[in-house]
């Protein structure tokens, strides 16, 4: 995306008020331009030679670089940009260019010789009659120049511009194509006459214009322009003549623009003369000048035409999402420079004739006419319909997750019963049923099914239990429900989602197992915090009857207990069958969503 | 036997008053001592109190020259009573010397001498070096420095201004000791109860559990690292993103292509051939298949027309088009080029309305830095249907990304060669407290998807982003190397949480 520097003052007198940064960043979001950065001239030349930053001064101008879309060749001055945003604020109407009506004869003429379509076959040109620079215009010229040249004109590739005081020179022009030694002048800046192949080993240590040389350093003869007195006005795309040199006094500008790609050309010429007639006696007028080829054609440009375009007032709705009247659409199109004039047809479909000024190359297609309409009505004021779309239950999607990351440290899971004895769940674990948890079936076909787990824990020893031979150690581990009784539920009991791991070897892996919990927490991004601190988890011994007196402990996260593990008392892993030490670890996931 | 010395001692006397002395009575090791201390305290079976003391131990230097004299006095030695050559001196002093000293260390010891003798012997009048002859001045001298470097040795006291002088001379350090003071402990047993660390096997089959004490657990510390591996966090976050698309009935496009011809890359998509974006400043050109070998050709005219002249309502850009750019093979520079294909192929049959989506690697020739890599992953979602509009792309931008945790949008117009409206996305970035540009988006041009022969009321609404550019948010990382490539620190990957965007 280009970029395009302005002095902010003259920027917003230009707009007829001033922004804060933010109203004006505002403005520059709505109509598609970004302020990129704002900065001071000496800012910028300090950052060049790498000095150190320093606060600005209050007396330097400040510099916005505004970031312009790549194909609003018309934004790349101060004078395009300050034209857009007013025209867009609804303080300006669209102007009218004309190409001003002179008779043939009179006409400035450019004859372009047979040889230019061996190296660069393309030239139009333009005149802007009684221009007046002062300082400030006069770069902002050069700069365009500048900045078309290196983005469209593809550095001086496919155009190149050339601009001359007519004051100093004479029609009829010629385009012609010569072998170098044949080519003599003064260059720009220079005060000595070169050939142009001695012109060519010269500029090669030029910074500026060496990248320049490769495109037509390789071709026999070199393109140039002459007037009548066989005075060189440019060698096209490197250098202009000296004799011609436009300067701030200059009246009256000839522009010529050579070209690989005609339609680029046009743009260009026409950039250059629409942004600047503004500064014309005539304002908004420019003189034409007539190209005549080899073959006879001849051509008047700048073809300063409107380019009409048949859009349908439904195609603009449909795009944008907004049912929007006729003569509103023609509102918002007149915000950004387009004109529109609509009609019924016998259908009694409304429709409109576009018309593009030569300002507005980049509108292709009618599909660009309805985001100018989407632009000027507000992107963000366009209501969104929304697609039927599913979302997931998180506590499930969570579970899947947290399952593959204990899966990913080598615990093998296992999937358990719901369902468990009285026993089981209670005395076989040591504790004690205070009746305050769990959910007792009242019919069970066998003691297998009398009460609905309120931990995995007699699950996970049924299992290693039942695995008595299994090679040691054994890792397993379940993410699972358990039921506890919950009085603000409408049943009056709840599931709650838990996970539960178990190591068992020759020795019981407590600290493996206190590992697995610290695990845990980290993939579930919970930092471990000094015992109080209620930001992430820390560890605390406890006191619970399954687990062996001394090598147990409670985990706290965020101040709540949300899970526990020890290693099996002994006599639990009696009570299950279980020959070898055992620890095990119980965790409420639910509170980690 | 030193854990027995200590409990049995403290039985029968109130403390141990120095564990250096204590060690020197019973003729056990001092460490071996300090270590069980340590381990009686760590059970509180004794309270133990630091002693430290500071002491002079003699360097290597002071302990040569405690055996074999120092220097300046070996030097005088050297000298016979008649005298001596200054050559011969050499040859006599380090003759002297036992044999088993190196050859440098003895002539460096020579220079010691000789250098004490200028500063100090000769003030005392030992010897007299003349320019070639040496010679006695006294008959006998006392060495002073070996006998005080033996005192040292012996733990004898030496007035402080001898061990200032040694200690400029560089032949004794201080150390300093430490040792305890030990009494009975809140825990004190004449003798220990083995402590246990863990529950073992052997503890229940014997069924001594009952009996076991121990060690106290410190919960302060964290338990033993796990051992596992783990996921990239890239491709974590690329996982939670698909199941987003599956979940807004998205279907995968299939990408594993990375060589494309310019044509799918850029013509298909209306990029006209003079596009910054096909420099090769920024696209990576392949020499080696250089160009493409088949394209379907009745579509590639259609390409070329619309380029060149327009047609479907558009002017065109009104340039010569190349067959020979559209041929060229490259890295392709973003998954839309898959998209161009299956959007034509999609065109080839009777119209079905479809989603589609992929995230996968795309290639840019750009300079690395913090936030750019030559490769990185894109992401990309387009829905084809006919009725779509732009508030059906505002519509679908906020169910994608509110997923993504990002529900703050809003949208910039823009300018895309193939997009039109074009919209860039931005998000409100609570943390940053600004809003940031997080993906492009916009509808496909007529110019684009007429030419594929889809029908003129179907349109297709798309946007993409990068997949790091959000993982760099969520993980606040600042550096894209720091995220993805080999410098990445494997740490980063093993700390790095489950990913939870859309849950």
């Amino acid at each position: 995306m280009p970029t395009v520097s302005v002095g902010r003052d003259r920027l917003f007198q230009a707009l007829g008020r001033t922004y804060t940064e933010e109203e004006f960043e505002d403005l520059c979001f709505k109509f598609g331009i970004e302020l990129d950065d704002v900065t001071t001239e000496k800012a910028i030349i300090r950052k060049e030679r790498h000095l150190e930053e320093e606060e600005p001064s209050e007396d330097e101008e400040v510099i916005y670089k505004i970031e312009v879309p790549a194909n609003r060749y018309d934004l790349l001055c101060l004078e395009g940009l300050a034209q857009a945003l007013r025209i867009f604020n609804g303080l300006d109407p669209v102007p009218t260019y004309n190409v001003a009506s002179i008779n043939k004869e009179s006409m400035l003429k450019m004859h372009v010789k047979a040889e230019t379509a061996k190296v660069r076959p393309y030239v139009v040109c333009a005149v802007l009659r009684g221009i007046t620079f002062d300082e400030v215009r006069y770069n902002s010229f050069i700069d365009l120049q500048d900045r078309l040249h290196q983005n469209i004109c593809r550095r001086r590739t496919l155009v190149a511009i050339g601009t001359h005081d007519l004051d100093t020179i004479e029609s009829p022009f010629t385009y012609e194509a010569l072998p170098p030694p044949q080519i003599n002048f003064v260059p720009l800046k220079q005060t000595k006459n070169f050939k142009a192949d001695e012109l060519m080993e010269f500029y090669k240590s030029d910074l500026k214009l060496k990248k320049y040389l490769h495109i037509i350093e390789n071709s026999p003869v070199f393109p140039v322009i002459y007037d009548r007195n066989r005075t060189v006005l440019s060698l096209p795309p490197i250098i202009n003549g000296a004799h011609s040199a436009i300067s701030l006094k200059t009246k009256n500008v000839f522009i010529e623009c050579t070209a690989t790609d005609l339609t680029k050309a046009n743009i260009v010429l026409n950039t250059m003369v629409t942004m600047f007639s503004v500064y014309c006696e005539r304002k908004f007028e420019v003189e034409p000048v007539q190209v005549i080829y080899p073959d006879g054609k001849s051509y008047i440009c700048p073809d300063l035409s409107l380019y009409l375009m048949a859009v349908p007032l439904s195609y603009i709705t449909s795009a944008v999402g907004v049912p929007l009247p006729a003569h509103e659409v023609a509102r918002l199109l007149n915000k950004m420079q387009l004109y529109a004039k609509h009609s019924v047809s016998e259908k009694s479909e409304t429709s409109f004739t576009i018309s593009v000024p030569p300002t507005r190359s980049d509108i292709l297609h009618p599909c660009d006419v309805a985001e100018d309409v989407a632009i000027a009505y507000g992107y963000n004021e366009i209501p969104k319909i929304k697609f039927p779309s599913l979302k997931p239950q998180p506590l499930n999607q969570f579970s899947d997750l947290i399952r593959a990351e204990i899966a990913m440290v080598g615990y093998t899971e296992v999937l358990t019963w719901i369902l468990c004895s009285y026993k089981e769940n209670f005395t076989m674990l040591n504790r004690e049923d205070d009746k305050s948890t769990a959910a007792i079936n009242g019919n069970p076909r066998s003691a297998d099914f009398e009460v609905v787990r309120t931990s995995l824990m007699p699950g996970i020893l049924k299992t290693v239990g039942h695995n008595k031979d299994h090679p040691k150690p054994i890792k397993i581990f379940e993410v699972g429900d358990v039921v506890l009784l919950n009085e603000t539920k409408d049943v009056g009991a709840s599931n709650r989602r838990h996970l539960a791991a178990l190591y068992c070897g020759a020795t019981s892996g407590f600290e493996l197992i206190h590992g697995l919990v610290d695990r845990i927490m980290e993939v579930t991004g919970v930092p471990f915090v000094s015992p109080g601190n209620n930001t992430g988890y820390y560890i605390q011994s406890s006191d619970e009857p399954e687990f062996l007196p001394g090598r147990q402990a409670s985990i706290i996260y965020k101040g709540k207990e949300i899970g526990t593990f020890g290693i099996v008392h002994p006599q639990v892993l009696d009570n299950f069958d279980i020959p070898d030490p055992c620890s095990f670890v119980e965790v409420n996931i639910e509170s980690f969503l | 036997m030193a854990e027995e010395a200590v409990l049995g001692y403290l039985e029968k006397n109130e403390e141990i008053s120095d564990s250096g002395k204590f060690a020197e009575e019973k003729g056990i090791n001092h460490d071996e001592i300090v270590n069980i201390i340590k381990s009686l305290n760590g059970f509180r079976l004794v309270d133990a109190q630091d002693i430290k003391k500071e002491r002079w131990v003699l360097t290597s230097e002071g302990d040569l020259y405690a055996k074999y004299g120092s220097p300046e006095v070996q030097l005088f030695s050297a000298v016979p009573p008649e005298g001596i050559t200054r050559e011969e001196l050499q040859r006599v002093f380090t003759s002297r010397l036992p044999d088993d000293l190196e050859e440098k260390l003895k002539s460096s010891i020579y220079k010691i001498g000789s250098t004490q003798h200028s500063k100090k012997a000769i003030k005392n009048k030992w010897i007299e070096m003349g320019k070639s002859q040496v010679s006695r001045k006294v008959q006998h001298v006392d060495d002073k420095v070996r006998y005080l470097l033996i005192q040292i040795q012996n733990g004898e006291v030496v007035s402080s201004e001898d061990i200032d002088a040694l200690k400029r001379r560089k032949l004794i350090s201080s150390q300093i000791w430490k040792g305890y003071s030990v009494k009975k402990g809140p825990k004190y047993a004449p003798k220990r109860k083995k402590v246990a660390t863990d529950l073992t096997r052997e503890n229940l089959q014997r069924g001594d559990w009952k009996e076991l004490e121990f060690k106290e657990y410190n919960f302060l510390a964290k338990g033993q690292p796990t051992e596992g591996g783990c996921l990239h966090p890239l491709l974590k976050v690329r996982r939670q993103i698909q199941m987003i698309f599956l979940q807004m009935g998205f279907e995968e496009m299939p990408t594993n292509n990375f060589v494309e011809s310019s044509f799918w890359n850029f013509d298909a998509l209306f990029q006209p051939q003079q596009h910054p974006a096909r420099d090769s400043h920024d696209t990576f050109f392949l020499k080696e298949p250089s160009t493409t070998r088949r394209l379907p050709e009745d579509y590639v005219e259609r390409v070329k027309r619309v380029h060149e002249s327009g047609g479907y309502g558009s002017r065109g850009y009104g340039y010569e088009w190349k067959r020979e750019e559209a041929n060229k093979n490259l890295l392709r520079t973003h998954t839309t080029a898959v998209s161009s294909r299956m959007l034509y192929a999609l065109a080839q049959g009777p119209f079905a309305p479809k989603r589609y989506y992929s995230i996968d690697r795309v290639f840019r020739n750009e300079a690395v830095d913090r936030t750019h890599l030559a490769e990185f992953h894109q992401i990309e979602g387009l829905i084809c249907d006919r009725g779509l509009t732009l508030g059906h792309l505002i519509g679908v931008l906020h169910d994608f990304f509110s997923r993504l945790g990002m529900s703050k949008l809003k949208f910039k117009p823009a300018y895309n060669p193939y997009t039109e409206p074009s919209m860039e996305i931005f998000s409100y970035h609570e943390g940053l407290q600004k809003w940031v540009e997080i993906g492009n988006s916009g509808m496909f041009r007529p110019e684009m998807l007429l030419p594929m022969g889809l029908p003129e009321d179907v349109q297709v609404i798309a946007w993409g982003l990068s997949l790091e550019r959000p993982t760099m948010i969520l993980y606040g990382i600042d550096n894209i190397r720091d995220l993805f490539g080999h410098k990445v620190d494997l740490s980063l990957i093993k700390r790095n949480p489950i990913c939870r965007l859309g849950l």
